[in-house]
C-alpha cells in the first residue's frame, strides 16, 4: 500500500457501479430542493437525472425522481441519507423493484433542407416523434421514451442537423395497482 | 366573540419566541445580542424565567450550549442576531452535527422585505446553515411561529439529536399573531425516526453472542445521547454476559473505567488490548457508535473475522464504513432493554475464559505506560495527579482539540455518563473553555474542568470574561508545551521533522492573563508542585486559568499509523525514531 503521508486513510474501493433510480416522496417547502442537491454535491454524490414537481398540491407533497451511479454501498447511504432528511417521506429505489416504468420527454430541434429533412421526417415518424414547431427549414420534435431510446434518437439527427434538444430528466413509476 | 386584544396568546413574535422557550422548559439561553434579535432581547429584559447568559462570541454560545446539552441532556438554546452573528455560529452547528448533540439556535433576521437585498448585516443564514443543521427553517409569517419552534425542539431531540436553526426576520419579531402551547401534532409530518429495534434482528443478535467465543461490545456516543437507562442497560449486560467492553471518545462514561471489564478506548490513540480484542473477535457487537475512520484504521484489515451486529438509531450509520451482519435501527436504550431480555432467556451462555486470557496478556503490554520524570512534568502524569486529585469530587470534563484531549481520554477515568465533553467529530480546537462555561452554568456547585492545550484555549479565551461575569468557576488546565502538539506529531511522524507553523513562539504569560480577567492564575512548573497546584485550584471558587508547564516534545502513544490494521500499533516503548520511520514510511519513504 503505498499511501503518501497523510493523516486520513487513502483507500481505493474497487465495487463495480451501479445506476440506480430513486422516487423521493417530499414535503413541498421551501428549501426542500437545496437540501437535496446539497446532500448529492455535499457528499460526493453523482446525479445523472433530476427530476421534480408538486405531485399532490392539496398535500404540499412533491416527487423528485434522481438517477444516480455509485458503488451498491454508495447506493446504499444515498437512500439513507435521503431518507433521514425532516421533510423527506419515503425513498424508494425504483431499479431495485424491477417494476418500473421510466419516461423522458426531448424537445429536440433540427436545421436542414433537401435530403435530410425528409429523413429526419422518417425517422421521427419511426421512433413516433411529433413535430410540434415547422418552419421550411427546421423541425421541433417532441419524443418520449426511456433516456436510451432518446439518446438514439438524438444521435440519429446529429448528422441531419441537430441544433439543440431540452430534456425533462427521467420521471419513473412502478407498474401494478400499488403506489410508492 | 370574544375580544382579540385580550387573547392571552395573542403577541409578537418576539415573545413568542420567549414564550416558547419557557413552554420547553428553557432555563438558561446563551447569546449576544445585535440589530436584528433586539425585540427578542427586549422580552427577555422584561421576565425572569429564561437566564441569558451573555457569551462574548457567538462562537462561544454555541460550545456552551453544546456542553450545557451534552451535561444535561436536555437541549442547548441560543440566541444571536442576522449576519456575522449567525455565521459565528457556524461552527458550533457543524460540532453539534457530528457528535450529534441536541441545539436549538435561533437567528435573528433582515426584514422580509429587506432578503435578498444585501442588507446590514444580512446573510443567507438557511442556506449557510443547511448542511451544517438537522434541519433549519426561514418563519416568514408570525403566525408559523409557534409551530416552527415547537417542531424545532422535537426535530432536535428526538431521533438522532443534533443542530437546528430558526431564522427569524426583524419584522416577524414584531408581528402580532397567534400562539399555541406545544401540541402533540407539533412535529414534523414526514420526520418519523424509529426507536423500537425489529425483535427478529434481536433475537438473531441474541444467538449471534449466546454462541460467541471471542465477543467484544464496542459503544459509543449514542449510549450516552439515549439517556442514563440506556448506560445501566449497557453496564446491566456487560454484566450478565461477561463480555469485554471498549469505547469510542464519544462514549466514555457509559460504562465506568473502574469496571472489569473494560479495555479502556479503541482507535487511533486506544489502547492495545482494546485494538487488539477488536481485530480478533468472533462477534462484534457495537451499540451506538459509527465505525469512524478514527476507529477502524485501514477498513479493509478492520476486524477481518468477526460478525458484526450494530445498534444505531440512524439507519445511515448502517454499511456506511463497515458491512455489519446484524443491523438493528432503534433508540439504543430500548434496543438494549429489549436485547437484555431475550438473552436472559438465552439457555445457551458462552464460554469465554480462553478468550479472557489472550486479553490479559494484551493488557499486560501496559500500553498506556510512559517514563516517569523527576523533572519535567509529563502531560499524562499531569493528567494522572489531576485524576487522582478530583476522584470522588462531583467532576465535569471538557477537553480542546489535540493531545491533550487524547491523554485526557486515556488517563482521566470516568465513571458516570454525561461527565465528559469533547469535540469528537469536527474536532474543534476551542471547543473546551466555552463548553465548560455551558456545563458549569448547569451544574453551578459542581466541579468543571476544561483540559486544555495552550494553542487550543487561545481560540475561544474571550470566554473568561463570561466566566467572570456570571461568577462561573470554571477551571482551564492549560497543558502548556508551546507547541501545537498533536500538529507537531504529525510533523514529526509524517513530514520529516519539519515543524510547520506548529509552534507558539508567543505565547501569553496565562497567570497575568488570568489577572487581566479577573480569573486566578496558577502556575506549575515541577512535578513536585503539581499535586499542591491542583488542589489550589480545586480550592479556588472563581475562574481559574492553570498554566501547566510540560515536556515540550512529548507524544501520543500508542498509536495506529495511517493505513494500518488495529493489531499494528504502535506501543510507546517501540516508538524509537528507527520504528516509527518504519511504521508510517509505507512506500513514501520519511526522510
Amino acid at each position: 500500500m503505498n499511501q503518501p503521508a497523510s493523516a486520513y486513510f487513502l483507500e481505493e474501493r474497487h465495487d463495480p457501479n451501479e445506476t440506480h433510480t430513486l422516487s423521493v416522496l417530499v414535503q413541498n417547502e421551501p428549501g426542500v430542493l437545496a437540501r437535496v442537491i446539497g446532500l448529492f454535491s455535499g457528499r460526493g454524490y453523482n446525479i445523472d437525472s433530476l427530476t421534480v414537481s408538486e405531485t399532490e398540491s392539496q398535500k404540499h407533497l412533491s416527487r423528485i425522481t434522481i438517477v444516480t451511479t455509485g458503488t451498491p454501498m454508495v447506493i446504499q447511504q444515498i437512500k439513507h441519507q435521503l431518507d433521514r432528511m425532516v421533510p423527506v417521506y419515503r425513498v424508494v429505489d425504483m431499479t431495485l423493484t424491477g417494476r418500473s416504468i421510466e419516461r423522458e420527454l426531448a424537445m429536440v430541434k433540427v436545421k436542414g433542407g433537401g435530403e435530410h429533412r425528409v429523413e429526419a421526417l422518417r425517422l421521427a415518424d419511426a421512433f413516433r416523434a411529433r413535430v410540434i414547431d415547422a418552419t421550411t427549414e427546421s423541425f421541433v420534435f417532441e419524443i418520449t421514451g426511456n433516456t436510451s431510446k432518446i439518446n438514439q434518437f438524438i444521435d440519429l439527427m446529429r448528422p441531419l442537423g441537430l441544433v439543440e434538444v431540452s430534456r425533462t430528466g427521467v420521471a419513473a413509476i412502478t407498474r401494478g395497482p400499488e403506489g410508492m | 366573540m370574544s375580544d382579540k386584544s385580550h387573547d392571552p396568546n395573542q403577541m409578537t413574535g418576539a415573545a413568542m419566541i420567549v414564550r416558547a422557550l419557557i413552554d420547553h422548559g428553557v432555563q438558561h439561553l446563551f447569546g449576544y445580542p445585535g440589530g436584528a434579535v433586539l425585540p427578542i432581547y427586549d422580552e427577555i429584559f422584561q421576565q425572569s424565567e429564561v437566564e441569558h447568559i451573555l457569551v462574548r462570541h457567538e462562537q462561544g454560545a454555541g460550545h456552551a450550549a453544546e456542553g450545557y446539552a451534552r451535561s444535561t441532556g436536555k437541549p442547548g438554546v441560543v440566541l444571536v442576531t442576522s449576519g456575522p452573528g449567525a455565521t459565528n455560529m457556524v461552527t458550533p452547528l457543524a460540532d453539534a452535527l457530528m457528535d450529534s448533540i441536541p441545539l436549538v439556535c435561533i437567528t435573528g433576521q433582515v426584514p422580509t422585505h429587506l432578503i435578498g437585498n444585501d442588507a446590514f448585516q444580512e446573510c443567507d443564514t438557511v442556506g449557510i446553515t443547511r448542511p451544517c443543521t438537522k434541519h433549519n427553517w426561514l418563519v416568514r409569517d408570525v403566525n408559523d411561529l409557534a409551530k416552527v419552534l415547537h417542531e424545532a425542539f422535537y426535530v432536535a431531540t428526538s431521533g438522532r439529536p443534533g443542530p437546528v436553526v430558526v431564522d427569524v426576520p426583524k419584522d416577524v419579531q414584531f408581528a402580532t399573531g397567534t400562539y399555541h402551547p406545544p401540541r402533540k401534532s407539533d412535529v414534523h409530518v414526514s420526520y418519523t425516526p424509529r426507536v423500537k429495534g425489529d425483535a427478529a434482528q434481536i433475537r438473531k443478535a441474541v444467538a449471534m453472542l449466546a454462541s460467541a467465543k471471542r465477543p467484544v461490545i464496542y459503544s459509543g456516543g449514542g449510549v450516552i445521547n439515549s439517556g442514563p437507562e440506556a448506560s445501566k442497560l449497557l453496564r446491566e449486560l456487560v454484566e450478565v454476559t461477561g463480555f469485554p467492553i471498549t469505547s469510542t471518545l464519544m462514549g466514555l462514561g457509559a460504562y465506568p473505567a473502574t469496571g472489569k471489564n473494560w479495555l479502556g478506548m479503541l482507535g487511533m490513540h486506544g489502547t492495545y488490548e482494546a485494538n487488539m480484542t477488536m481485530h480478533d473477535c468472533d462477534v462484534m457487537l457495537c451499540v451506538g457508535a459509527r465505525f469512524d475512520d478514527r476507529i477502524t484504521g485501514r477498513t479493509d484489515a478492520f476486524s477481518p473475522g468477526s460478525k458484526k451486529i450494530h445498534i444505531d438509531i440512524d439507519p445511515s450509520s448502517i454499511n456506511k464504513n463497515i458491512r455489519v451482519d446484524v443491523p438493528i435501527i432503534g433508540d439504543c436504550g430500548n434496543v438494549l432493554g429489549d436485547l437484555l431480555q431475550v438473552f436472559k432467556a438465552e439457555t445457551k451462555k458462552p464460554d469465554i475464559k480462553a478468550w479472557w486470557q489472550q486479553i490479559a496478556q494484551w493488557r499486560a503490554r501496559n500500553s498506556l505506560s510512559y517514563r516517569k520524570n523527576n523533572d519535567i512534568i509529563l502531560p499524562q502524569y499531569a493528567i494522572q495527579r489531576l485524576f487522582e486529585l478530583t476522584r470522588g469530587k462531583d467532576t465535569y470534563i471538557t477537553t480542546e482539540v489535540g493531545q491533550h484531549q487524547m491523554w485526557a481520554a486515556q488517563f482521566f477515568g470516568f465513571e458516570e455518563p454525561h461527565r465528559w465533553m469533547t469535540s469528537g467529530g469536527l474536532g474543534t480546537m476551542g471547543y473546551g473553555l466555552p463548553a465548560a462555561l455551558g456545563v458549569q452554568v448547569a451544574h453551578p456547585d459542581s466541579l468543571v474542568i476544561d483540559i486544555a492545550g495552550d494553542a487550543s484555549v487561545q481560540m475561544t479565551m474571550q470566554e473568561m470574561s463570561t466566566a467572570v461575569q456570571y461568577e462561573l468557576p470554571i477551571k482551564i488546565f492549560i497543558l502548556n508545551n508551546q507547541y501545537m502538539g498533536m500538529v507537531r506529531q504529525w510533523q514529526q511522524l509524517l513530514h520529516g521533522n519539519r515543524l510547520s507553523h506548529s509552534y507558539s513562539e508567543a505565547l501569553p504569560d496565562f497567570v497575568k492573563l488570568a489577572d487581566a480577567y479577573g480569573a486566578v492564575g496558577i502556575q506549575a512548573i515541577k512535578p513536585g508542585d503539581l499535586d499542591g497546584a491542583i488542589k489550589e485550584m480545586i480550592k479556588v471558587r472563581k475562574p481559574v486559568l492553570f498554566d501547566c508547564r510540560v515536556a515540550a516534545l512529548e507524544n501520543c502513544f500508542p498509536m495506529i499509523p495511517s493505513g494500518k490494521a488495529h493489531n499494528e500499533m504502535l506501543l510507546p516503548e517501540e516508538a524509537n525514531d528507527e520504528a516509527t520511520a518504519t511504521a508510517f514510511a509505507g512506500g513514501k519513504a520519511l526522510v
